[in-house]
């Protein structure tokens, strides 16, 4: 029933403007697939193409080995979840979840069933009579979902589903979203700007920017090893810093800017020498240390203890600031004006090219480089 | 202590608006129905009965329902398809076609009835030149034919201007849904469009049927034989032969009677559409190729041009010589000449008596609005439901109405501007308080919390927040009203004299008495004030959309 998805070379523009620019993509069938990134990034834009809603200005969208440029909306298969519900407000619960049934004329005693067993797997049974404006928030996302689902489309899209609904909402519906994916087994294209959301549902993210993808991976690689700059900085937090690679004997050295250095041993080989380069190093990446010890010394501007982590707020002799992540102990927070000395997790760090589009560390798997071009 | 003082200036605003509807709503239609029961100073239902048991009369009832109820449907089947097509696709002049659209329905409907006498009439053009080129004779348009067909060309533009209003309310997420889901097109235009504007549409239809059914300009002018009820009320009155007034209050009585049955009626339906809709992402036009665009494009201009064809014609004979009643050869501005001759207070009238009908509408609405909306208590909710009564007043009992109460000391008013004046806010105010309080309800209470608690009043937190914030849509409201209060013809008949004649009045007085040529002058500056009204309204309020 689910099918995977093939974007190639798509382009998008509105008038002169153009918003997506040569995108290729493949979502596999069955795969809970998000695209992410900051406003205006494009990642609607893409989402409404997929749905037909966007008109295709250039490229191709198949489904399985159907190309889906010129199909109409109606006719993709495709359940769709707004950010806003879209829930027909003259139409009860029930009659939201039949409609889509209603319209492929299936017999009365299909539509109820499986209008039955949408509201039950929604756990929106008991709401069938009601209007929607006497729901709460998560609840009209629930039928949102059950509407979409019930037709048993090829591919589910959702446009920040999520969006309009409290913090701890969001986190139990990201969690039911999650299941039902699962347990449905459908191909399932997300769009968030919110990278916690990202991480905490998908099996893949694609990461964009002015229309770009960035990187393709799973949670776990775009985290630990981001592909640029970029995504370094949008998935999850961390502290960037210039300093400058030496090229120490074949031994790859970090040299800050006050003078201090370690060594990282994941640098490719062939970008040990002496370069400026940008380094990204998360705050839970730095061991904090009494100041006799030997490392890279900074001074305690603030500390928040937020239970089981402490941040730590510091800065460095040369007046760079950072943030620092430890996970607090039973003694005491380190008082303000300590100057303490740090250590860097440096297997985890990543270093990037000057520029920030390139990472110099091994192991960066991006999906995206089988589409480039040389 | 000084928190109290405002607490009771608001109550007196209540209590006084509450003395205005008493005052100038509620005691003549209670001297109407006094007059219509009282007999040589005893209770009677002899007028009743003599109505009830005159075919005669009954048949007009049953004219009124059917030429009513007709137009209503044709308004719907014209106005909601093109609405949908206006707000749907891009169409090339929109707003000019959005102008035309709305004049059509600004121009007093006799007008209309007049200038397709013109048309097609007996010794209308059209007539004539096809008689002359194929020898065939059009039917006729006397009677309920052409009724139907002035009412319809009327009112459309209301059904068109509400539902394009429900149209921007619907969210574009709603229509991408249901295209999902594999309905779109036609399909989704009956089974997703319609019901999401049926509030709507119900409410265009009260309006039109309403409208239709207190009309009496199109079926004097164009109606012949076709009696219809608002006719025989005004006949009652001011005809030529054996006016009874006591025989016309009974009819007023009914009038209002059916009136009301087929308010509640709309009512109750509605309240079956209950639900509420707000648009983050309006519909956005798209544009249509080929052979449907096409289509498109000439149901629309089509529908206006035939529309608006009497008006312009109106404009070119307003232009022509006359030699008494007829239209001769050669152009020239000699009917404009005669109008200001003999027509000039006229037009200072039209904005002097509109004028002060318009701002006191105005205000009044405001105050009223924000005393439902705000102030929910006993005395407001009396008021709420007084400023629905005289939606349910054809527009000839009211002008009967205030002739029967304030005819009389202690208060003589007729004859005076005055009593035109509280005619016209009477007749308009019911509306302008619906879209009022609808605007009210959308702003939030939070706004002029915030203002109370930065240290301004309650009174100033409204006046200096809230009402600029509503301005928007008042402005828009205001200039619906001043265009139908200028238009205004059923109630303004009853109450004018010489002193106090409008425009519309002169345009009707002067067809009536066959000077066309003068006829055809004042319309055409009546049309202009209209268009000017028109476009100062979008350059003030800097939109290109008119809504109610």
């Amino acid at each position: 029933m689910s099918v995977n998805i093939k974007i190639r070379d798509a382009v998008k523009k509105y008038g002169n403007n153009t918003i997506i620019s040569d995108l290729s993509l493949d979502i596999k069938e069955g795969e809970f697939f998000t695209l992410l990134g900051p406003s205006g990034c494009g990642k609607t834009t893409l989402l409404r193409m997929i749905a037909g809603f966007n008109s295709i200005e250039g490229g191709d969208f198949f489904f399985n080995e159907k190309r889906i440029n010129d199909m109409d909306p109606a006719k993709r298969n495709i359940g769709m979840v707004f950010q806003n519900y879209a829930i027909f407000p003259n139409m009860t619960v029930e009659k939201n979840v039949a409609f889509g049934l209603k319209n492929r004329k299936l017999p009365e005693a299909e539509i109820k069933e499986k209008t039955d067993k949408f509201l039950k797997l929604m756990q929106i049974d008991e709401y069938r009579d009601r209007m929607p404006d006497r729901l709460s928030g998560g609840q009209q996302q629930r039928v949102a979902l059950a509407r979409a689902l019930a037709i048993t489309p090829d591919v589910l899209l959702m446009d920040e589903p999520l969006s309009n609904l409290d913090a701890k909402l969001r986190v139990e519906m990201r969690t039911v979203i999650k299941n039902i994916q699962h347990n449905v087994g459908i191909t399932t294209v997300y769009v968030t700007h919110d990278q916690e959301e990202a991480m905490a549902v998908s099996d893949r993210i694609a990461v964009m920017n002015h229309g770009d993808i960035q990187q393709i991976g799973t949670p776990k690689d775009l985290y630990q090893r981001p592909a640029n700059l970029f995504v370094a900085n949008f998935i999850g937090r961390t502290n960037i810093i210039n300093c400058k690679l030496r090229d120490h004997d074949g031994v790859a050295e970090v040299v800050l800017s006050d003078g201090s250095s370690f060594t990282v041993d994941s640098v490719k080989k062939e970008e040990i020498k002496d370069q400026d380069v940008i380094a990204s190093i998360r705050p839970e990446e730095f061991v904090v240390e009494e100041a006799s010890v030997d490392g890279i010394k900074a001074i305690i501007d603030d500390c928040v203890f937020l239970g089981l982590n402490t941040h730590y707020f510091v800065h460095l002799r040369t007046g760079e600031e950072l943030v620092i992540i430890q996970e607090s102990k039973i003694d005491s927070v380190i008082p303000s004006g300590t100057e303490v000395s740090l250590r860097v997790k440096s297997e985890k760090i990543n270093l990037f090219s000057s520029d920030g589009e390139r990472s110099l560390i091994m192991g960066v798997k991006n999906d995206l480089d089988v589409y480039k071009k040389d | 202590m000084a928190k109290t003082n405002k607490k009771d200036i608001w109550k007196l605003v209540s209590i006084t608006i509450i003395v205005i509807y008493a005052l100038f709503l509620l005691y003549p239609l209670f001297q109407l129905l006094k007059q219509s029961v009282v007999v040589d100073g005893q209770f009677s239902l002899k007028h009743f009965v003599a109505f009830f048991s005159k075919k005669y009369y009954l048949d007009t009832i049953v004219n009124s329902f059917e030429v009513s109820i007709s137009a209503t449907i044709i308004t719907l089947i014209i106005g909601v398809p093109l609405a949908y097509f206006y707000q749907m696709y891009e169409i090339k002049g929109k707003t000019i076609l959005q102008i035309l659209i709305i004049l059509c329905s600004m121009s007093a409907p006799f007008i209309g009835a007049y200038s397709w006498i013109l048309l097609l009439g007996r010794n209308g053009i059209i007539t004539a030149g096809i008689k002359n080129l194929t020898g065939i004779q059009l039917p006729s348009i006397y009677g309920f034919k052409g009724i139907l067909l002035v009412l319809s060309l009327q009112l459309f533009p209301l059904v068109f201007l509400y539902v394009c209003g429900a149209l921007k309310n619907i969210d574009n997420s709603l229509l991408e849904a249901s295209e999902n889901m594999g309905c779109s097109g036609v399909k989704r235009f009956f089974k997703v469009i319609i019901p999401l504007c049926m509030p709507t549409i119900l409410a265009a239809t009260l309006l039109v049927f309403m409208r239709a059914f207190a009309d009496f300009g199109t079926p004097l002018l164009i109606g012949e034989g076709y009696r219809t009820f608002p006719v025989v009320i005004y006949d009652s009155y001011f005809g030529e032969v054996g006016t009874d007034h006591g025989f016309g209050a009974a009819i007023s009585v009914i009038a209002i009677l059916v009136t009301a049955v087929i308010f509640f009626i709309q009512r109750y339906v509605n309240s079956k559409f209950q639900f509420t809709m707000n648009a983050l992402h309006p519909i956005e036009r798209k544009q249509m190729h080929g052979w449907k665009n096409v289509l498109i494009h000439i149901f629309c201009w089509g529908v206006v041009l035939v529309a608006f064809a009497p008006q312009i014609y109106v404009i070119y004979t307003s232009f022509q010589n006359t030699s008494g009643k007829i239209f001769v050869d050669g152009y020239s501005f000699n009917s404009y000449l005669q109008a200001f001759d003999r027509m000039g207070s006229a037009i200072q009238n039209t904005f002097l008596i509109g004028g002060a009908a318009l701002i006191l509408v105005i205000v009044l609405a405001i105050l009223i609005s924000y005393l439902v909306v705000r102030r929910n208590n006993f005395m407001n909710r009396i008021i709420d439901t007084l400023s629905m009564v005289p939606y349910i007043v054809p527009g000839s009992v009211v002008g009967i109405a205030l002739v029967l109460a304030f005819n009389k000391r202690p208060l003589v008013l007729t004859g005076t501007a005055i009593i035109m004046i509280i005619a016209l806010v009477i007749r308009r105010i019911p509306y302008t308080i619906r879209s009022s309080v609808a605007i009210l309800q959308q702003i939030p209470m939070s706004i002029e919390e915030a203002a109370i608690s930065l240290g301004s009043t309650k009174m100033e937190a409204f006046f200096k927040i809230t009402v600029p914030m509503m301005s928007n849509g008042i402005l828009s409201g205001a200039i619906l009203s001043w265009i139908t209060i200028i238009t205004e013809l059923s109630t303004a008949i009853i109450l004018y004299n010489l002193k106090t004649m409008t425009l519309t009045l002169a345009i009707y007085i002067n067809v009536s008495r066959g000077s066309y040529g003068i006829a055809a002058a004042l319309a055409t500056i009546l049309t202009v004030t209209t268009i000017i009204s028109l476009l100062a309204f979008m350059k003030i309020s800097k939109t290109k959309e008119i809504t109610f």
